[in-house]
This record gives C-alpha cells, sequence and structure tokens, in this order.
C-alpha cells in the first residue's frame, strides 16, 4: 500500500499533511493587523495598574504615602504589601521552589522592583498617580558580583534567615541558594590527576534578556456575580496560571479562566508568574472592575525575567591525540535578589548537565551554586530549552581552548570524539539517555558544504597578510556542534509546581469531515495552529485546511504545560499524533462496519479505509466521520472524539552542525559576518518553511546575544541598557542571509519522529558567532576572551593581543 | 491634567473627531479610542517601528508622536492598506513567503513596506534592508520579510507594466 | 511610558512663538521633529508645561541654493534633506550624514534645526555644521542673530540660544572639493561611537585647505582646526593623516560609556577620521 501512485500522491498532497510547507493559517489576520494582543483587548470599565518601583538597588522601605496619588481624580486604589498582607499575597511562590515579593515588603533587592500598584481610570492617569506616590528608602549596601555576595555579611534575603536548607538542599552562606551536583567528581578528578592533556578555562555567560517585541502584561476581571475571575494575558503556560493563582488567591480552579490571546513572541520572558499579574487580580477583586497591566520596555528589561548571568569554570582532560576522557564544570549561577528561574522542579540549573554536549565523554561532573545578588530575578530559558544554551557554549568553548592547548584542528578534535551513530540510545555521564544521532554525517556535510578546508587556506593566508602589513582585517571561522535536550518532559522526573510535564490534545471530528482540535500549548509565533493540522491531517486523513486548532483557553483546552523549551512538538505534537490514532481506530471499526468487513479486513489509506485488496472498496473518513454521527453502529458510542495525555518515554535530542564566517576590523572592532551556514536534524520535519523560519529566527537572536546584547549593571545595582538604543535588537541592516541544510534522523520514542526546532538555532549559534570571534584571534595567541563582543571588546581583544601597536 | 483638544483625524479614509489630552500619544489615540489595534506599541522609544503608519505621506512611529501634532492629519494604518478579499500584495506577499511570525511587528512592518516601495518602486536587496532598518522583527530574522517585499515589488511592477501596456492598447 | 500633562500650542508664525516664550519663560518649550524631546517627555526626564509645535511655521521651512550660499530651515526634515536633489548635489555631504542619522522613519520627523538646537552631544549635525563652517540665525525678543556653529555649542545641552530664542535656519557656502562624513555606531538608531566630518580642496596635487569636525567624542562637536592644518599643503600620505590625528586626539575628551572605554573611543576617533580624510582625499 506504500508506493505513491499518482491518484494517492494527490490525495496525500489535498491533505497538506507531514512534509509540506504549508502556509501558515495565522497570518491572514496578522497581516491586516486583526491579530488579538493583551493591550488590545478592551471592556466597559476597565481600570489600568501601574507600578512604583525602586529607583535603588537594595534599599530598606521606610513608608509609603499614597495620599496624593489616592487625592489625584481618576485613581482608584494604590496597593502594598501592607494592603496584599491580610490576603497572604505580598509574596509568591517562584517556579524555582523560592518566594518573590509581589510589592516590596519592607526592603527591596533590585532596581526596578514592584513598591506600589496604582489602579486608576486609564493609562494617563495611573502614571500621573505613580509620580505622586512618596517612598521613603533607606539605603543599604548592593551587591551586583555572586562572588563578593557569598562573601559578605550582608544580609540579602532576611526572610531566610537562618534557614540552612533550601528547597534544594542545604544552603552554605546567607546568600547561597543551592549547590546542584551531578555526576562522579571522585571518578573525574582522578582522570584530571592522570591525563595527558587538561586545559581549565574561566568564562562569563553575560546576562541577558528574551525581550519579545510585545511586553508582558495582563487583563484580570472579576466577576463578583457569578464568583467567577478571568484572566487574559501574555502566558506561555496558561494553565499553570491557572493552577497558581488558584493556589494563591483561594479561588476553586473551575472558577478561573485563564486566556492566552495572540502572544508577540515570548523566548522565555512570559513563562514565569509577575507581580503584575497578582496585583491585577487583586485589583480586580478589589475594584469589581476588570484592571489592565502591561509594562513598558524599560519595566521589561529591567525588572521580568532575564537570562543567563552564568559564571562557568570548565577542566578538560584528554589524551594527546585528542582523546576525551573527562570533563568537570563549576558553575556559579546569579539569580538576582529572587531565584524565580523557570525549570522543571528537580532541575535547579535546568538541564546543564547536558554540558557533555555531543561528545563520548566517559566521566563528568557538574556543580552549580545558585547565589542571590541585587539584581532582577530570574534565570529563565531565553529561546532555549532550560540552560541548554550556557551548556552548549561551555562545551563549545572547551572544545575549541582543547584544541588551541593540543595545536590541533578544532573540527577535527569535535570528529574524533563526537558519539557514534551506534552509540544510540547512548548514556552520557551526567545522567541523560540520547535518543539517536548520526553527527558524523551531519558534520561532514557541513564542513564539505562550505569547503572547510579551504576556508582554513584561505584564513591562513590572511593571517600571513596581516602580519606583513597588507591587512587589517582579519578571518574568523566559526563552529560549533550542538546536541539539544527538548520537550521537557517524562512525568517520573519533570514537574512545574507539581504539575507533570506531560501536554495534552483533544480532537472532535465534526459529521461534515471537518474538525477542531485544542490543545494544552500556546504559539507565541511558531505556528502551531498550521503545524498541529497538519500532523494530524497525516495522523486521521482529514485536510489540514479543515482542521481548526485552539490553544490558550483553560475553560476549552485540555490541561497542559504550555510552550517553551521547544516542547510543543516533541511532547503536544506527540498528543495529538496518539488522539489522532485513537479516532483513527475508532473510523477503522465504523469503516469496517459501513463496508460490511472485519475490522482486521480494511486499512487506512491516507484520507480513507479500503478492504484489504479491494481499493475500489473504501469509506473516506468524510463518509466515516458522517456515519459516526447519523448511524447506529452495534457496540459503538456516537460521535468521533478522542482525547490524549503524552507522558513522553523520554527527552527529544535534536542536534546541528553550524559554520560561521566572519570577517573582523581590528582596528575599530566592527564584525562583518560574511557567511552562516546552519544545518539542523530536528528528526522528522513536519513543516520546512516553517522551520527554516524559525531557523532564521534563532540565529538572529544567537548574533545578537554574541555579539552586543547584554544586560548590565553598574556598582550601584543600576541597569546600564534598559532601552533598545542600548539593548541590542539588531535591524535588518545587521543580519546577514542565513543559509540553512537538514539531515533527518528521527527521534525513535516519538510517534512522529520529530523533536523540536525553534531553540536549536540559538542554542548552537551562539557559540558559532562567538567562536567565529575567537578564532579570527587564535594565530595571535587568544585562548578564551567573554561575550558579548560588541565592538569595543573585540577592539580590547586585539588591543590586550598586541595587535594596534 | 489639561484641557482636552477637540481632534480631527482622517484615518483609512474615514473622517474622526474626538476630544483628546494634547499628551495623549497618537499611537494610544488610534488604539483606544478609535479602536484600531494594528499598530502596537515595542519599545516606546521609536526604535521598533511596531506603531509605524503613514501620515500626511510619511512613515512615522506613532508612540513618539502627540495627537495633537496629528491634529488634522490623514493617517493610513495597516486596516486601511488591504481588506479581505482585496489585500495589499505586500500582505499576499508576507504569507506566501513566511514573512512573519508572532504578529506583532508586521502592521508596521508592512506599513513601512508600502511606503518604502513607493519611495524605491525597484529596490535592490540592500534597499529594502535599510529602508526598513527602523523596523524590529524578534522572529524572523528578517530573510523572508526582505523576500516578502522583494517578491512584491516585482509583483507590483509587472502589475504597473500591464497597466502601461493596457492603457497604450 | 506617558508624559506630563502639558499646554500644546501650534502658532502659525514666528512671532507667535517668540510671543508665547515671552509668556511662559522656563516653561516653554520649543519642539520641532519631537525625536529627542518626546522620549524625554515620556521618561518624565524633561518637564515641558507648555509646549510649542513649530510644524506650522513656513518660515522654517525650505531649502534655498542662491548663488555660493546654501540656506536650510529649521523645520527641514532629514529626510527633505536626502531628497532634495540640488542640495545633494552641491553640498553631497549633508546626504551621506543625514542617511547615517537613526532610521527612515525618524528621518522623516527629525530636522535639522531640532538636531542642531538642543546640543545633543550625540546628534550628527552640531558636527557637520562646524567643519562646514555654518551661520546659525537665531531669532529672539530682541530680533535676529546669527552665531556661528563654531561658536554656538558651550556644553552637553549648553548652547549660546536664549531661552527666549528659536533656531531659525543654518546657512554655509557651497562646500567645494572632496568630503566624507564616517561614522561608526553599535547598530541603525544609534548615536556615533565616533565620526568625522571631513571637507578638503585639493589644488596641484596637495591639500589647499581642509575642514575636520568630530560627533560624540566630547560634550560638545569638536571642529579641530589642528587636524585640518596638518592637511594643508600635504598630499595626504600616511604622516600628515597622523599628525592630523594626532591633533584631533588633543582636542577630543569623550568619556567612557555603554560604547567603550576612553581608550577605545580614542583609538576609534582616530580610524574613522583618517578613513574619512582617505575618502574625502580621493574624492577632492
Amino acid at each position: 500500500m506504500n508506493d505513491l501512485t499518482p491518484e494517492r500522491e494527490e490525495r496525500s498532497a489535498n491533505l497538506k499533511g507531514l512534509g509540506c510547507s504549508r502556509k501558515r493559517v495565522e497570518d491572514a489576520r496578522f497581516t491586516q493587523g486583526k491579530g488579538n494582543y493583551v493591550d488590545d483587548l478592551k471592556m466597559p470599565g476597565m481600570l489600568h495598574g501601574d507600578f512604583v518601583r525602586s529607583p535603588y538597588a537594595h534599599a530598606r522601605v521606610v513608608s509609603v504615602n499614597k495620599d496624593a496619588a489616592l487625592a489625584l481624580d481618576g485613581v482608584v486604589a494604590v496597593l502594598t504589601a501592607e494592603d496584599l498582607a491580610p490576603l497572604n499575597l505580598h509574596w509568591m511562590p517562584t517556579l524555582a521552589g523560592d518566594k518573590q515579593m509581589v510589592l516590596a515588603d519592607g526592603k527591596v533587592l533590585f532596581q526596578g522592583q514592584e513598591v506600589a500598584f496604582v489602579v486608576a481610570r486609564d493609562r494617563y492617569v495611573a502614571a500621573d498617580a505613580v509620580e505622586l506616590v512618596e517612598v521613603e528608602y533607606e539605603e543599604l549596601p548592593v551587591l551586583t558580583d555572586p562572588f563578593e555576595s557569598l562573601k559578605s555579611d550582608v544580609v540579602l534575603r532576611e526572610d531566610l534567615a537562618g534557614q540552612t536548607t533550601g528547597p534544594h538542599g542545604p544552603r552554605k552562606h546567607h546568600n547561597h541558594i543551592f549547590t546542584w551536583e551531578q555526576g562522579d567528581e571522585t571518578a573525574t578528578n582522578q582522570v584530571m590527576d592522570s591525563a595527558d592533556v587538561v586545559v581549565e578555562e574561566s568564562m562569563y555567560y553575560h546576562r541577558t534578556h528574551p525581550c519579545p517585541l510585545e511586553t508582558c502584561g495582563c487583563v484580570a476581571s472579576m466577576d463578583k456575580v457569578n464568583g467567577k475571575l478571568t484572566l487574559w494575558g501574555t502566558f506561555q503556560a496558561p494553565h499553570v496560571v491557572r493552577t497558581v493563582a488558584s493556589m494563591l488567591s483561594g479561588i476553586e480552579e473551575h472558577n478561573i479562566r485563564v486566556i492566552s490571546p495572540d502572544i508577540g513572541g515570548g523566548f522565555g520572558n512570559k513563562v514565569g508568574v509577575y507581580p503584575g499579574y497578582i496585583c491585577s487580580i487583586v485589583a480586580s477583586i478589589v475594584t469589581g472592575q476588570p484592571v489592565k497591566w502591561v509594562e513598558d520596555r524599560m519595566e521589561n528589561l529591567m525588572a521580568t525575567a532575564f537570562a543567563r548571568d552564568y559564571w562557568m569554570t570548565g577542566k578538560i582532560a584528554a589524551t594527546k591525540e585528542g582523546k576525551i576522557t573527562g570533563l568537570h564544570c563549576q558553575v556559579t549561577a546569579d539569580h538576582g535578589g529572587f531565584d524565580a528561574c523557570a525549570d522543571p522542579t528537580k532541575f535547579p540549573a535546568g538541564f546543564m548537565n547536558i554540558c557533555t554536549g555531543s561528545y563520548d565523554i566517559p566521566v563528568a561532573y557538574l556543580a552549580v551554586d545558585g547565589v542571590y545578588t541585587n539584581k532582577a530575578p530570574g534565570g529563565v530559558s531565553y529561546r532555549c530549552s532550560f540552560r541548554v544554551t550556557e551548556a552548549v557554549y561551555f562545551i563549545e568553548r572547551m572544545i575549541e581552548v582543547l584544541a588551541i592547548e593540543l595545536d590541533m584542528d578544532s573540527a577535527e578534535l569535535r570528529r574524533i570524539n563526537f558519539i557514534r551513530k551506534e552509540q544510540f540510545p547512548y548514556q552520557s555521564a551526567l545522567g541523560w539517555e540520547y535518543d539517536s544521532g548520526d553527527y558524523h554525517t551531519a558534520w561532514d556535510k557541513a564542513l564539505k558544504t562550505v569547503d572547510y578546508d579551504g576556508l582554513r587556506k584561505e584564513q591562513a593566508e590572511r593571517v600571513a597578510a596581516f602580519k606583513r602589513g597588507e591587512t587589517r582585517t582579519l578571518m574568523g571561522i566559526g563552529l560549533s556542534f550542538f546536541t539539544e535536550i527538548v520537550g521537557a518532559g517524562p512525568v517520573k522526573n519533570c514537574d512545574i509546581l507539581g504539575m507533570g510535564m506531560f501536554d495534552s490534545c483533544e480532537i472532535r471530528i465534526h459529521p461534515t469531515g471537518s474538525a477542531i482540535a485544542r490543545l494544552g500549548t500556546i504559539s507565541q509565533g511558531q505556528g502551531h495552529a498550521t503545524t498541529f493540522a497538519q500532523i494530524l491531517a497525516s495522523e486521521i486523513g482529514i485536510p489540514a485546511d479543515s482542521i481548526t486548532i485552539e490553544e490558550g483557553d483553560t475553560d476549552t483546552a485540555p490541561y497542559g504545560l504550555g510552550t517553551y523549551g521547544s516542547r510543543s512538538t516533541p511532547v503536544a505534537g506527540a498528543a495529538a499524533a496518539m488522539a489522532g490514532r485513537k479516532i483513527r481506530a475508532k473510523a477503522q471499526m465504523i469503516a469496517a462496519y459501513l463496508l460490511e468487513v472485519h475490522d482486521d479486513d480494511v486499512e487506512f489509506d491516507v484520507d480513507r479505509f479500503v478492504v484489504k485488496g479491494v481499493p475500489e472498496r473504501f469509506k473516506t473518513m468524510k463518509d466515516i466521520a458522517y456515519a459516526a454521527y447519523n448511524q447506529a453502529i452495534p457496540g459503538l458510542e456516537p460521535g468521533l472524539e478522542a482525547v490524549s495525555y503524552y507522558d513522553p518515554p523520554n527527552m527529544t535530542y535534536p542536534f546541528g552542525a553550524y559554520v560561521c564566517v566572519m570577517d573582523i576590523d581590528v582596528d575599530t572592532g566592527v564584525p562583518d559576518i560574511r557567511r552562516f551556514y546552519a544545518l539542523d536534524d530536528c528528526g522528522t520535519r513536519i513543516n520546512p518553511m516553517i522551520i527554516e523560519g524559525q531557523v532564521h529566527g534563532g540565529l538572529t537572536e544567537a548574533l545578537a546575544v554574541a555579539l552586543g546584547q547584554e544586560i548590565a549593571y553598574d556598582k550601584m545595582g543600576n541597569v546600564k541598557n534598559a532601552t533598545l538604543m542600548d539593548f541590542f535588537l539588531p535591524t535588518a541592516w545587521e543580519v546577514p542571509n542565513f543559509e540553512t541544510d537538514h539531515t533527518v534522523t528521527p527521534s525513535p520514542h516519538h510517534p512522529i519522529g520529530a523533536k523540536g526546532v525553534g531553540e536549536s538555532p540559538h542554542v548552537g549559534g551562539v557559540p558559532c558567532f562567538s567562536n567565529a570571534v575567537q578564532d579570527a584571534f587564535r594565530a595571535f595567541g587568544l585562548r578564551h576572551t567573554n561575550m558579548p563582543h560588541d565592538h569595543w571588546r573585540i577592539w580590547q581583544t586585539a588591543n590586550d593581543l598586541g595587535l594596534h601597536e | 491634567m489639561s484641557d482636552k483638544m477637540h481632534i480631527k483625524l482622517n484615518v483609512n479614509g474615514e473622517d474622526h473627531e474626538f476630544l483628546a489630552e494634547p499628551r495623549d500619544l497618537l499611537i494610544y489615540a488610534l488604539r483606544e479610542k478609535l479602536n484600531i489595534t494594528g499598530p502596537h506599541v515595542g519599545c516606546d522609544t521609536s526604535h521598533c517601528g511596531a506603531c509605524t503608519v503613514t501620515l500626511n505621506g510619511k512613515s512615522v512611529k506613532s508612540c513618539t508622536m502627540f495627537v495633537a501634532q496629528a491634529n488634522g492629519a490623514e493617517i493610513t494604518t495597516i486596516e486601511g492598506i488591504g481588506q479581505p478579499g482585496a489585500l495589499h500584495v505586500l500582505q499576499e506577499s508576507f504569507r506566501e513567503h513566511h514573512g512573519l511570525q508572532c504578529g506583532f511587528c508586521t502592521p508596521g512592518m508592512i506599513t513601512r513596506a508600502t511606503k518604502l516601495l513607493e519611495e524605491i518602486p525597484n529596490p535592490t536587496e540592500k534597499e529594502v534592508r535599510f529602508g526598513m532598518a527602523g523596523n524590529i522583527c524578534r522572529c524572523t530574522g528578517y530573510q523572508n520579510i526582505v523576500k516578502s517585499i522583494l517578491a512584491a515589488a516585482s509583483e507590483l511592477n509587472a502589475l504597473s507594466e500591464d497597466q502601461k501596456v493596457e492603457a497604450a492598447e | 511610558m506617558i508624559p506630563a500633562a502639558f499646554d500644546y500650542y501650534r502658532p502659525k508664525d514666528v512671532e507667535g512663538v517668540l510671543a508665547l516664550l515671552q509668556e511662559h519663560g522656563d516653561d516653554a518649550r520649543v519642539m520641532a521633529g519631537g525625536h529627542s524631546l518626546i522620549p524625554m517627555m515620556k521618561f518624565r526626564m524633561a518637564e515641558v508645561p507648555h509646549l510649542i509645535d513649530l510644524q506650522d511655521i513656513a518660515a522654517l521651512r525650505g531649502i534655498t541654493i542662491d548663488g555660493d550660499t546654501i540656506t536650510i530651515g529649521a523645520m527641514v526634515s532629514q529626510h527633505e534633506l536626502i531628497n532634495h536633489d540640488g542640495l545633494s548635489a552641491a553640498a553631497p555631504i549633508l546626504r551621506e550624514t543625514a542617511l547615517q542619522i537613526a532610521d527612515p522613519q525618524v528621518r522623516y520627523m527629525g530636522t535639522v534645526g531640532g538636531n542642531i538646537a538642543n546640543g545633543d552631544p550625540g546628534n550628527d549635525m552640531p558636527g557637520l555644521m562646524q567643519c562646514l563652517d555654518a551661520q546659525i540665525e537665531l531669532l529672539g525678543p530682541e530680533g535676529s542673530r546669527v552665531v556661528a556653529a563654531r561658536d554656538y555649542f558651550e556644553a552637553a545641552y549648553m548652547t549660546d540660544r536664549e531661552d527666549d530664542e528659536i533656531l531659525i535656519s543654518v546657512s554655509f557656502a557651497v562646500p567645494a572639493g572632496g568630503y566624507a562624513y564616517e561614522k561608526q555606531k553599535r547598530k541603525i538608531g544609534d548615536y556615533a561611537t565616533a565620526a568625522a566630518a571631513v571637507q578638503i580642496t585639493k589644488v596641484g596635487g596637495k591639500v589647499a585647505t581642509a575642514s575636520i569636525a568630530m560627533t560624540n567624542l566630547s560634550d560638545v562637536p569638536v571642529w579641530s582646526l589642528g587636524a585640518a592644518d596638518a592637511l594643508v599643503g600635504t598630499a595626504c600620505e600616511a604622516g600628515a593623516l597622523k599628525a592630523a590625528v594626532a591633533a584631533m586626539l588633543g582636542d577630543i575628551d569623550p568619556t567612557e560609556d555603554n560604547r567603550g572605554p576612553v581608550a577605545f573611543k580614542r583609538h576609534v576617533a582616530g580610524i574613522i577620521l583618517t578613513r574619512a580624510i582617505t575618502r574625502a582625499w580621493d574624492r577632492a
């Protein structure tokens, strides 16, 4: 039945199923300005909330005087911690097992922290009232460096005073949050002691921010008549928000409806729960009117969900031929004033233990220490699965540093250490089971496509010309080979606030053969309405164009953990396939009944069930759907619906091979990206057009992070780059064209073999750009320099190497 | 609060009159007073272009303009560029070439692109990238946006050639 | 981000503007395109109880090329400047500079006058006007006066313009010879890390005259007479370039910011100036 005759091929094409570059169904409304984002919501009597924020990074709040603000015409309420305390809502739990002040409770711990919440008739009055709230502060010593923080007598979190144990084990100091250890320390140290070669390198993965174009916001509406709370917002995980809102407010979960409307990008920024949500809910409960809160860009960059801020020290051991024998990684993680990471509960440093990368490393050890400082809380995963960008950056830098030490070509060093195809499923030294991979094939394809040897030759000529004084431009060849770990994840070890990280899909086939499917995820631009319909089209034989996909309304969608960490395709996509298979199983029985044969005598054929061996005897899915509703079929309930909750047996492990060629002006520090080649293997490809778009976007965000995007603080804890003048978001002018390519190594445990792709280009892209910059200076003795590689830092590198003399 | 002003705007061919404080930003007047929610606020400081509209023939960022400044102006927003069944070539082209993902920048992007193609009807890739540099997209990496605009330009030029031929006949 | 409330005025002529400035004193500010002022007002870093919008004043518009003199009205936008064929032919350095300011939308609103009047060290027009030896016409209650651009800027956001005066126009002689405006920035929309405006005339294979000004490398634009003098009489060979850079470095005084530390800025200033001179010389 598998040979595609032209007739079958046409039927298959009509479905627009798996593998089709189907145009997006979302686009009609977005291109006409008819998207529906949270700030587009408008309802009668709606009030606006706005925050009074701390100008100080660390201070005692002596007093808050609201009188002048309350006296302003149009101001309805001004909330402080004192007002929230009786409801026990002045603090809230974070996803990392810590708690966070909703409004300053006696002190502030970072610049921009929420101190009071003004509720007013419109956004103008609210902004005026914010100016009128008088807050008296008493400044306290500021700690912005985690290493100093761990030595300081200054107690940042007075609420935790005396607590020597936190949610993730013992605390070593009053500003220490946790130590997370993985792997075998003793064995790793033994390898280090006896190895031919051991290289050590320290690197700082700077603090940055996901910065979606739409900031975070919500509208809370408490209907006092029926006791129902509706909360619209920029939520990457609406069901989790509902559960948290219920636990916090005491409102029963069935009386809370959380709706994520269209979301203007998330990239991890919209996973957590923020004080604005809690304050809006309380304000709506207090006033009985809908309350809108939408942060501005400066608030977004200063207060909600930063990413990274990891100080990593690595030791890598190898034979003199370059075979890696052990890896040691020590991380000091700056979490800011509250630990507001968004990681699965049992992983306080996310999946940092994927830091052995794509390499067969027999022994490894990882220790991560979380630390409080006077910086914004967070530590979210910006366009990556939990802390995977950090892990991949770490190992891809360590590989380069080892190559330098061994005087080897780093492409070759990678090749001799890759996990081999036949080793999959592969057990890593830090506890993961890699599902599938064919790294050598991908690597060879990448290097061949870019003419790697030719590039190295050109580079050597350039270095020689530079030394002769004939050019002031150096050439860098950036390599990276990454393995992501996505699709969190198995309920046995992955949960968020106790909720297992399964996901879900519910399908209803309508009598006339079209369908609606609802999922527990929520698109923020990934095109779920397009791609999930494609999965279902192939599974159940109904055209994708006849399937509506709905997400984000907790009253209608089945419970799911949301969209982040590239989990939608691996988990919800699997749920969709499984639900589709349930539909198909019932459809088979209906078809058999209609065709008057035994169930086993019919088989699925693209869009129909046919009698085996008699293809002209068939019932289309359309016929079957109609029959499901209009015929009494013995032994079968009417209707054609299914629901699947999918608990993935394992994560998926997409991988890829990237090469960047960069020319660097040694005198100005300006890099010019000449070429970028990205080969991605995300397993089965659902929609190549969308995959390519995801790769372009992820690489652009990688370029930004590697080449200049940071959230930096001065010694006083002031944020130095909280507007888009200074926070680097590249424009069309700064971004090159990217070449995309692929191999296909399906996941063996995923129903359709798909692995997820949205974050791979970011994870693999950051080290590739960084390696390109650093590789340009390798011939002049550079071993490692930290990102972001903005103009002055590149110039500084050249200067330190004596290249300006 | 200062006295409210009587504001007149022609938006997408329709006349509107309303009272507003002078400090009302044009973007909020459009979005909240006239319910024209296509243009968005992305950065607040005129860097991202999500709020781009065409005002008296100029591409402008409506987050950095007071409604008082716009009083009396003719404005086109994404809502005035094409209608269901009669979309602008750019709107079709963005869909065809996957020139958008989350859609938040798209209204400003397409509005700016309509003006760009008036300024330069047959742009090179470089001209498109330079001419669109006032609009930030966080999702697409621009490659498909550039592709969408170049494709739309070709199509528009072909259309206008056809019209010339028809006119000549 | 919402500004504080203000009263708004849109006078039809300069007399109307002056009357409002007289009436409200320090509480009044004039606004051209608003792309510097409005963000400051939205951050509530600028308090402007009375805002005077200059958009309706015809006398502030227009580009005239009258024989040897070019006059540009304060309200001429960067966009108009870029698209004015006569100006691009007569003084191409203006177009080259304007194209490096901000982005297309902002250039539709941003004006020559606004770029100059406030004395923002990040703006590009002030250095360019010094390079061109432009004369700035100011109008106040006492009437009109003219100040050389080279004398206009006193410190960051401090200029020779009194609070009750408005900037009417800038005028300068049609520049001769080769030109270049070279600017390094982090991205589109950014101010200069370092920028250099250069005009050079060549006679008999040697530099006859030169004018050089630097942007965002001090709290004011820096017109470097010493740098220009170092070029005169030379063929812009390596030694002359070095001398010009050394003279320029003696005149600038950059400060550290997010674009980088002082040493970096001084180094880049030298590189940018060298490139600007080289390009201007090639065009001379």
